[in-house]
């Protein structure tokens, strides 16, 4: 766009460096974290003045931080086990519905992700109780999967709207039942969009607080429940340990991702 | 097993206010390669779906054989369907596509192998069995569809415009490989196009279809020659429609009256030329193209009527030329002019 | 066979139509019937909770003990300065951000693009912390400022109004940027160049070519900024330290140290109302917007 007005260069630096300003707001955060993680001090210090592992080492050595740990991924694991085929059979009912019929069933799907969270969390915790689910991972499980379906119907909603139909028909037409027609031809040629669907549903659990924090305890409380209450207390570098594992995580799936949608 | 007719009875379709079908009934011979030919919106695709089952009808009846089919699950009906953009399977190999139908029938995976094996080899395939479907060229992909859709010995064939993709040259020698193929296997065919040369070219029988009904239903010849209706005159090809009254009957020809059907190319510029008695009509010239092997006219006649002429190139007409507004007569033979059965010229 | 009426099949078509479509709506059932019971039943238990009382009748003292509490007030003010200030500045940081990445190469971009989008898809909590570290006393921030020499005493960033708000800001900026650079994207290059060779300079052209175009993005990103922060929780959790309360922190306070479920219910339905009517309203005002012509 830029190209049209090449002699405004004072435009361009000033565009420049404000643009590198705000990229430098988004990533310091998560960036900052990375070096206090290898602190060797209990103080919150920038520049470390001494380097060790203790805080990976408190991380991993902790009974408490390792069952959250283990809670939460396997949470994460149900909840895109649990929501993404449910998403993806919605979204092949709304494709073959159609009209209105289709964008109420989208409309009643994406409910979860603009109601407020504290509000999910409240009214869960109330219909957990009565079902005397609180505390259990079902429970948490629930919460959780109701926010990754709205994510994962967006996600899967345009692939399987692009989805040539023929293609089923085709199939069918060869002998195959819907199932059979489904599995054998639709999954397989959408396979990107259900990891994508799948990975978000995973991450949208992973780190999923508010409903955690209200109807999760005990065994099956989770990293970021755990995290939450750290942090209130006192600031514990734990967390840039933990917030670093993360980051790196992230780090690689969305470099991952950047080189696959390169062509 | 020979392959068994197809007929309809009274099949229905509407959508919302739109009759895609109006109550359509027709037989299909055993062994017959029968053409829906029709504009777009005349509902030939949609009686097609409506035989293949992705289509359900309001009501009809369906039979392939003596079952009726028109409440049975397409898996069910054992119909072989070549698609419009062919529908491969892009994540499987031009072999997995043509053993797909034959897995599905449980057939042992050495035996499947060999029989889609065979069928490529009848399209012409050999040597592509590995390759991937979007490495394939138009006619490769044109092949491996037919092949798929045969491989399962289908009670009967049906194909969508499967040649609308391909270029000219392609698309003639396709017509003729199908059509090869067709009668080899001696199988019941119903194929859809708005190509009229494609219908003449290959079918043993014409359905006409416009506004959800088959208009006319006959062999090419008839069809060509003499179309039933105002719209089978015009669809297939430059036809000149106008009343009996406009032309005049010469020598030993009969008086005419309703509305007649001539076609461009059969008439002549010079009375001997035409091939026999027949009617003249005067005009003088509206418009003229050069074609190659023609000449194509425009003749302004009585009233705000055009004609539209044919006349062979390389005769007289290429030395003589022709201006704007120059007078002609045009002459045709009894035996080209055909009575249409339908209504007084409106 | 002749004596066949026109409906043959009929009966037995429309029986099949309908036991397709019921198959096609029995695919949503797992989604409705999880959406249902883990979001649609929790919120009508908020409702009914909000409406009644210790022995089940019906009352509205909930509400108007709520009305009537200045705390109500104030904890909405304070989530309207939030919101409101989150969504202007992501405004003034997110749409010249969103111009760059649509003026570089798409190769350019999609690797800036990553440093936008690793943010989004960390944790908020890992976030939050980051900004701890930057923001306390003897923070990062701090630190520099006196030891520059610029400030004696350590500026309070954070456990307040303006550590929230940053936190807020860094939490929506990217889900900001997003729509708003596709839209930008989406403009065509020709017409900015016509807008050149006829003379409008830059800032002109960003101001009256750019911007309206890409309105629909900014728009639709800035909708979702505004509704999205009316309940947050976190942030204001961790990063206000107690001292400020927007609504959603009054609503868990009224449970955890009150123990009022009835009040907090009714709090709950109070939020849930003020999304709804903002959300339509903004969407409103957008579309309202975008269906003027431009005027300059």
């Amino acid at each position: 766009m830029l190209d049209a007005y090449p002699e405004s260069r004072l435009a361009h630096a000033l565009l420049w460096s404000f643009g590198a300003l705000v990229l430098a707001f988004l990533i310091l955060p998560t960036l900052i974290v990375v070096p206090i993680s290898f602190s060797g001090s209990d103080m919150l210090e920038f520049p470390p003045r001494s380097l060790s592992l203790r805080w990976y080492a408190s991380f991993f050595g902790s009974a408490d931080w390792m069952a959250a740990l283990r809670t939460s991924l396997i949470l994460a694991g149900l909840t895109a086990i649990v929501s993404v085929p449910a998403a993806f059979l919605a979204c092949v009912a709304m494709d073959r519905l159609g009209g209105r019929l289709a964008s109420g069933i989208y409309t009643f799907a994406v409910i979860p992700s603009v109601v407020p969270g504290i509000l999910l969390a409240i009214g869960l915790f109330f219909v957990l109780a009565k079902l005397r689910l609180l505390g259990t991972l079902g429970g948490v499980l629930l919460g959780h999967v109701v926010l990754a379906i709205p994510v994962a119907v967006v996600v899967l909603y345009p692939a399987v709207r692009r989805f040539d139909w023929v293609q089923l028909q085709a199939a069918r037409s060869l002998g195959a039942g819907w199932g059979g027609g489904i599995v054998g031809i639709m999954l397989p040629q959408m396979v990107l969009s259900l990891v994508s669907a799948a990975l978000m549903a995973f991450l949208s659990s992973l780190d999923e607080a508010v409903i955690s924090i209200f109807v999760s305890s005990g065994a099956n409380t989770t990293l970021p429940k755990l995290m939450f209450i750290s942090l209130r207390d006192q600031i514990d570098p734990t967390i840039a340990a933990i917030s670093t594992l993360w980051t790196g995580l992230v780090v690689a799936v969305v470099l991952l991702f950047a080189a696959r949608q390169r062509p | 097993m020979a392959s068994p007719r197809i007929a309809l009875e009274r099949v229905r379709k509407v959508y919302g206010r739109h009759v895609a079908l109006d109550d359509v009934s027709v037989d299909v011979r055993p062994g017959e390669f029968l053409t829906l030919l029709g504009p777009s919106g005349s509902g030939k695709t949609t009686l097609l779906m409506a035989i293949a089952g992705f289509v359900r009808p309001e009501a009809g009846l369906i039979r392939i054989g003596e079952a009726d089919v028109t409440r049975l699950p397409v898996n069910k009906r054992d119909i072989g369907i070549v698609f419009q953009n062919y529908a491969l399977f892009p994540h499987m190999s031009v072999l997995g596509n043509v053993e797909y139908p034959l897995l599905l029938r449980r057939l042992p995976r050495a035996e499947a192998r060999e029989r889609a094996r065979a069928a490529l080899a009848r399209t012409q395939l050999e040597g592509y069995e590995a390759r991937d479907i979007a490495a394939l060229s138009g006619g490769q992909r044109q092949r491996v569809a037919l092949a798929r859709a045969v491989v399962f010995e289908p009670r009967v064939l049906l194909m969508d415009e499967p040649l609308s993709a391909l270029d000219k040259n392609l698309r003639e020698q396709m017509q003729f490989e199908i059509r090869k193929l067709q009668q080899d296997l001696a199988i019941t065919t119903i194929y859809v196009t708005h190509d009229q040369r494609e219908a003449l070219t290959m079918s043993d029988r014409i359905a006409v279809m416009n506004g959800g009904r088959i208009e006319q239903l006959d062999a090419p010849q008839p069809v060509y020659q003499r179309p039933r209706t105002r719209f089978v005159a015009n669809f297939m090809g430059e036809s000149n429609i106008m009343p009996a009254a406009l032309v005049e009957p010469l020598g030993s020809a009969p008086p005419l009256d309703g509305t007649l059907v001539i076609r461009a190319e059969n008439f002549a510029l010079e009375r001997d030329a035409a091939g026999g008695d027949g009617i003249a009509i005067k005009g003088r010239v509206a418009a003229y193209a050069f074609r190659g092997e023609t000449w194509h006219l425009r003749l302004k006649v009585e009233g705000e009527r055009e004609l539209l002429l044919s006349i062979p190139s390389g005769k007289s007409l290429d030395q003589a030329g022709i201006t704007i507004g120059q007078q002609l007569t045009a002459y045709a033979a009894a035996r080209h002019i055909h009575r249409l059965d339908g209504g007084p010229e409106p | 066979m002749t004596a066949m009426t026109a409906t043959v099949n009929a009966a037995g078509l429309r029986r099949d139509a309908a036991t397709e479509r019921r198959f096609f709506l029995s695919l949503a059932l797992p989604s409705l019937v999880i959406v249902g019971i883990g979001a649609i039943l929790p919120l009508f238990w908020i409702l009914q909770q909000s409406l009644a009382t210790a022995r089940g009748d019906i009352t509205l003292v909930n509400y108007t003990a709520l009305l009537t509490n200045g705390l109500t007030w104030r904890s909405l003010l304070v989530t309207l300065e939030l919101s409101g200030g989150t969504l202007l500045c992501c405004l003034v940081l997110g749409i010249p951000l969103a111009f760059l990445l649509a003026s570089t190469s798409p190769r350019t971009a999609s690797r800036l693009m990553v440093l936008v989008l690793l943010p989004l898809w960390t944790s908020i909590l890992v976030r939050t912390y980051g900004w701890l570290v930057i923001l306390r006393r003897d923070g990062l921030i701090n630190d520099l400022l006196v030891g520059s020499g610029l400030v004696s005493e350590p500026v309070p960033l954070v456990y307040n109004f303006t550590g929230t708000l940053i936190g807020m800001v860094h939490y929506m900026l990217p889900i900001f940027v997003l729509p708003t650079y596709a839209a930008m994207r989406d403009i065509d290059g020709n017409v900015i160049r016509a807008a050149a060779s006829m003379g409008a300079s830059l800032w002109h052209c960003f101001r009256t070519v750019i911007l309206p175009l890409a309105f629909g993005g900014i728009a639709s990103g800035s909708v979702i900024v505004f509704v999205y922060t009316l309940g947050f929780f976190i942030t204001p959790a961790i990063l206000g330290g107690g001292r400020i309360s927007p609504i959603a922190i009054r609503i868990d306070r009224t449970l955890s140290t009150l123990q009022d479920w009835g009040g907090a219910a009714a709090f709950g339905v109070f939020l849930l109302l003020i999304v709804a009517v903002l959300g339509v309203t903004a969407l409103g005002a957008a579309r309202l917007i975008r269906s003027k012509p431009a005027a300059d």
